[in-house]
C-alpha cells in the first residue's frame, strides 16, 4: 500500500505555481471559501511587499467580515471601532506624515455607520488610502441590508427584497467621494476574475504610491461577493455578481489625476 | 488684604477686560487673583458681569454672593448687586442711565460720571478706565505703576501706543469720583 | 523667575499642553470648553513644536483619532464639554479596552440632554464609574484651579502612560471660564518617533524586521483569554487605588466635621470653612484630587475623628455614595447641591451644615 501523502509533500520548491507573499501570515483565512477578501487581501500585501514598506505602513481593521483583518496582514495594525477606520487613519497619518496608512473597510462599516468619517476624511484631503470591499451586504452579522445592497435584493432585514420606497436606494458612496476636491484618485475594481485581479492590483498600487505625493486621499472600491450571505455557491454568486452588482456599481477608474 | 469685587455692566462696555487689568495689576504686585466671568447667551448683548478677587492669600471661593465692593454700570446691575455688598462695603457707580439710584445707608457709595468724562476725552474707549481711576482712589489696592505694567501686560502690543491716554483717563476717574450721602 | 500668566482655565489646559510636548490634539467645539480648541489654533503649535492640532466631524471621530494617536504611541488628548463627552464614550471604551494612555478633559456643564452650558459636577458617574459599556475605569483627577489645570496636563500623561490607561481630567464651566494667575513650565521637547518606538515597545510604530507585529485591538472572541484580560484590567486598577491615590486637607486637624468636595465645590467650601468656624462651628475640607482611584482610606480614618460628612457637590449627589461606601456606615453622611448650573454659595453650604447636623 503507498505511504499517505502529506501536505509537505506537496509543498516542495519544484512544485510551486505560486507563493503567497510573506507579508500574509500562515494563519487560515477565517472568511468563507469563495469569497473575494482574501484576494483583496493578497494584493494590499503584495503592494506593501513591492513597496518594501513593511516597516512603513500602519493598517486599520475594520468591524464586519475583515475585522481579523490584522490576524492575515503582517503589519503593525489597529482595530477600530465600527466605521471610524478613517478617522484612525487621519490621526496616525498626521502624526506619522512619512508612514504608508491605510483602511481596508466594507460596505457597512464605511457606507453606513461610518459615512461621516469617510466624507470628512475625503474631504479634508488626507494622504491616506482607503480600501473598500462592497458586497452589498453585513456578511458578519449574518446577511442583513446594507447600504449598498441592490433594489429587490434579498436579505435578513429586507426578506422581501430591498424596497426602495422605505429602505432608500443603494449608495454609490465612491461616485460620491469623487466629487470631493480632497479625493486624488477614485478608483472602483474586482477580484473575480485574474484579468479583474491584475487591474484591481494597479489600482491598488497607485493609491499606495499616491500617499508619497501628498495631493489627497486614495479610494479603491473593490465590488465583491458574498456567497454565504447571497446563498449562492461561489461560482454562482459571482456571475450573479457581474450580473447585477457590476450595471449598478461599473467597474473603472473614477477619478484619475490629470498627468 | 483680600478684595471681592464684582463689576457689572452692558456688554462693550469694558467690564470683563477692566477686571482682567485689574488681575493682571494684582499678579504684578505678587498678589493672588480670580477673574470669574458670567459666560454664555447672557453676555451676548445683555449685561455682563465679572467677579474679580485679588488677596495675599490663597483665594477660597471663585463664586461669591456677597463683595466688599460693587462696581454698578448699569440700572439691571443696580437692581441685582446693591444688595449684595457687605455691609460697610462700598458701592461705585456710574450715575449715566440709572433711574433708581442706590439707597442703603450702611455701605459707603460713590458716583464715579465715567460716561460724561469719557464724552470730553480724546477716545470715548477710555470709559472703563475712567471707573478703573474712580475705584482705585477710594481702593488704591494697587500702585500706579503696577495698573500700567497690567494694562501692558493685558493689552495686546498693538494698543500700547494707547497707554498714555488710559492712564490719563485713570486720572481722571480719581478727579471726578465723589461720595454720596443718602440722606434720611 | 517663572512666568506667570492670567489665563482660563481652558486656556491653561492649552499651553500647558503645547508645553508638555503633547503630540496631538483632536477636538470638536462645544460650550464651554470651546477655547480649548480656538487657543491651540491661534498659537499655532505646529509651528512651535510640531503638535498636530486638528477639528474633527464630531467627537466621536475626535476620540477614535486619539484612539489611534495613542495606539501609536503618541501623546494624545482631546476635550470635550458633558454631551460631547457622551459621544466619546465609544472611543473612550475601545481605548481602556486596548489599554492605551491618552487625556480627556471634560469641562463639565448641566445636564441631561442638552442641559445648560453652565457648570456643574452631574458627570461624576460617567467619569468615575466607567462610562462606556464594559468592565474598566478612567484615572479621574478632579482640577479646583486654572494652575491645576495646567498641572495635571503633565500629570495625567505621566499616570496615562505608568498605566496605559486613560485618564480623565473632570473639570467644570467655571473652573474652564476662570481666570487666575498660572506659573508657566519649561517648554518640553516632543519626542523623536524614535524615543516613541523605545518608549512604546507595543505601539504601531511600523513592524520592523526585530520584532513580531504589533496589534491594538480590544477585540478577543476567546472568553476564556478575554476574561483573563478582565483579571488583567482589575489587577491594574488595584495598583491604581494603592499607588495614586491625591487629596487635599484643610482644617481638618480639629474638625468635628467635613466637607468632601472636589473642583469648583472644594473652593466654595473653602469659604464655607471660614463662614462656618467664625460662627463657632469646627469643620474642615477633604477635597480628593483623584477621583478615581477615591481617597476611601482617609475618609475612613477621619469618620473615625468626626460627627458627620457633607458631600457638596453640583449635582443630585453622586460622590456621596463612594464617601458612604468609604466610611461603611460609621457616621451620618448628607448631600449638598445644586443642580442646572447653579453654584451653590458659601453661604448656603453651612446653612446646609447646620440644618443637617446641628
Amino acid at each position: 500500500m503507498a505511504e499517505k501523502i502529506t501536505n509537505n509533500d506537496i509543498v516542495q520548491e519544484e512544485n510551486l505555481v505560486y507563493k503567497k507573499t510573506d507579508l500574509l501570515t500562515d494563519k487560515s483565512l477565517s472568511y468563507c471559501p469563495g469569497c473575494g477578501h482574501g484576494t483583496a487581501h493578497r494584493l494590499v500585501m503584495e503592494v506593501i511587499e513591492e513597496l518594501n514598506a513593511q516597516e512603513e505602513t500602519i493598517g486599520i481593521a475594520p468591524v464586519g467580515c475583515s475585522v481579523l483583518a490584522y490576524e492575515f496582514m503582517d503589519i503593525d495594525m489597529q482595530q477600530a471601532a465600527h466605521g471610524r477606520a478613517p478617522a484612525l487613519a487621519t490621526a496616525i497619518k498626521r502624526l506619522y506624515p512619512e508612514k504608508y496608512v491605510f483602511t481596508y473597510q466594507g460596505d457597512g462599516d464605511l457606507a453606513a455607520i461610518g459615512t461621516a468619517e469617510t466624507i470628512h476624511a475625503c474631504n479634508r484631503g488626507e494622504n491616506i488610502t482607503i480600501i473598500f470591499v462592497n458586497n452589498g451586504i453585513y456578511g458578519m452579522t449574518g446577511g442583513q441590508m446594507a447600504p449598498t445592497t441592490l433594489p429587490g435584493m434579498k436579505s435578513s432585514t429586507s426578506p422581501y427584497g430591498r424596497d426602495v420606497e422605505t429602505m432608500g436606494s443603494p449608495l454609490k458612496m465612491t461616485e460620491l467621494v469623487a466629487q470631493l476636491p480632497g479625493t486624488y484618485f477614485v478608483s472602483r475594481q474586482a477580484v473575480h476574475t485574474p484579468s479583474a485581479v491584475r487591474k484591481a492590483k494597479k489600482a491598488i498600487k497607485k493609491a499606495f504610491e499616491n500617499q508619497k505625493l501628498k495631493k489627497g486621499l486614495s479610494f479603491v472600491e473593490i465590488v465583491s461577493n458574498c456567497n454565504s450571505g447571497w446563498k449562492m455557491t461561489p461560482n454562482q454568486s459571482n456571475k450573479w455578481m457581474v450580473d447585477n452588482m457590476f450595471p449598478y456599481y461599473p467597474l473603472g477608474d473614477i477619478k484619475v489625476p490629470e498627468e | 488684604m483680600t478684595e471681592e469685587i464684582i463689576i457689572a455692566g452692558f456688554g462693550g462696555q469694558g467690564v470683563l477686560s477692566m477686571g482682567k487689568i485689574m488681575c493682571y495689576s494684582g499678579i504684578v504686585q505678587g498678589q493672588e487673583v480670580t477673574w470669574m466671568p458670567s459666560y454664555g447667551p447672557e453676555m451676548r448683548g445683555g449685561t455682563a458681569n465679572v467677579t474679580v478677587i485679588i488677596s495675599d492669600d490663597r483665594i477660597s471661593s471663585p463664586i461669591i454672593n456677597e463683595f466688599d465692593t460693587a462696581i454698578i454700570l448699569n440700572q439691571q446691575s443696580m437692581d441685582k448687586f446693591e444688595s449684595m455688598v457687605k455691609p460697610g462695603g462700598t458701592l461705585i457707580y456710574d450715575p449715566n442711565g440709572i433711574v433708581n439710584h442706590p439707597e442703603r445707608k450702611d455701605i459707603n457709595i460713590y458716583r464715579v460720571s465715567a460716561a460724561e468724562a469719557a464724552s470730553k476725552m480724546e477716545t470715548s474707549k477710555t470709559f472703563n478706565m475712567i471707573v478703573l481711576g474712580g475705584f482705585l482712589k477710594i481702593k488704591p489696592i494697587f500702585k500706579m505703576e503696577n495698573v500700567i505694567a497690567g494694562l501692558k501686560k493685558s493689552l495686546p502690543e498693538r494698543y500700547h501706543h494707547m497707554i498714555p491716554v488710559n492712564e490719563k483717563a485713570i486720572t481722571r476717574g480719581s478727579e471726578v469720583v465723589e461720595e454720596v450721602q443718602i440722606l434720611n | 523667575m517663572k512666568e506667570l500668566r492670567l489665563m482660563k482655565g481652558n486656556e491653561a489646559i492649552s499651553e500647558a499642553a503645547i508645553r508638555a510636548g503633547v503630540d496631538g490634539y483632536f477636538g470638536y467645539p462645544i460650550t464651554p470648553q470651546s477655547e480649548v480648541l480656538e487657543y491651540l489654533m491661534l498659537e499655532k503649535p505646529e509651528e512651535r513644536t510640531g503638535m498636530v492640532v486638528l477639528q474633527a466631524e464630531s467627537e466621536i471621530a475626535a476620540i477614535n483619532m486619539v484612539y489611534a494617536g495613542a495606539g501609536a504611541g503618541k501623546m494624545v488628548m482631546t476635550s470635550s464639554s458633558s454631551p460631547g463627552i457622551s459621544l466619546k464614550q465609544e472611543g473612550i471604551t475601545y481605548i481602556a479596552g486596548a489599554e492605551l494612555p491618552c487625556m480627556i478633559l471634560n469641562v463639565v456643564r448641566g445636564g441631561p440632554g442638552l442641559g445648560t452650558i453652565q457648570p456643574a459636577q452631574s458627570d461624576y458617574f460617567q467619569a468615575v464609574k466607567g462610562g462606556g459599556h464594559g468592565d474598566y475605569k478612567l484615572i479621574v483627577l478632579a482640577p479646583a484651579s486654572v494652575q491645576e489645570m495646567y498641572d495635571f496636563v503633565e500629570l495625567s500623561f505621566d499616570l496615562a502612560f505608568k498605566y496605559r490607561n486613560p485618564v480623565m481630567i473632570l473639570s467644570d464651566g467655571a473652573i474652564g471660564q476662570m481666570m487666575e494667575k498660572v506659573e508657566i513650565g519649561e517648554q518640553k521637547v516632543r519626542l523623536t518617533d524614535a524615543q516613541v518606538k523605545e518608549k512604546c515597545p507595543w505601539a504601531t510604530t511600523g513592524k520592523d524586521a526585530n520584532r513580531e507585529r504589533n496589534i491594538i485591538t480590544s477585540l478577543d472572541l476567546d472568553s476564556n483569554k478575554q476574561e483573563l484580560f478582565n483579571q488583567k484590567l482589575q489587577a491594574k486598577y488595584k495598583e491604581v487605588e494603592a499607588n495614586e491615590v491625591r487629596y487635599e486637607e484643610m482644617e481638618t486637624e480639629d474638625a468635628e466635621y467635613i466637607f468632601v468636595a472636589y473642583g469648583t465645590s472644594a473652593r466654595i467650601c473653602q469659604k464655607s470653612i471660614e463662614l462656618a468656624r467664625a460662627k463657632g462651628i469646627k469643620v474642615g475640607l477633604l477635597r480628593p484630587i483623584t477621583l478615581f482611584p477615591f481617597p476611601s482610606k482617609r475618609l475612613m480614618e477621619l469618620s473615625k475623628q468626626v460627627k458627620g460628612m457633607l458631600s457638596v457637590e453640583m449635582s443630585a449627589g453622586q460622590m456621596i455614595e463612594d464617601v458612604k461606601l468609604a466610611v461603611e456606615c460609621n457616621i451620618p453622611v448628607e448631600h449638598f447641591g445644586r443642580m442646572g448650573g447653579i453654584i451653590p454659595s458659601p453661604g448656603e453650604v453651612v446653612e446646609a451644615l447646620e440644618q443637617k447636623f446641628l
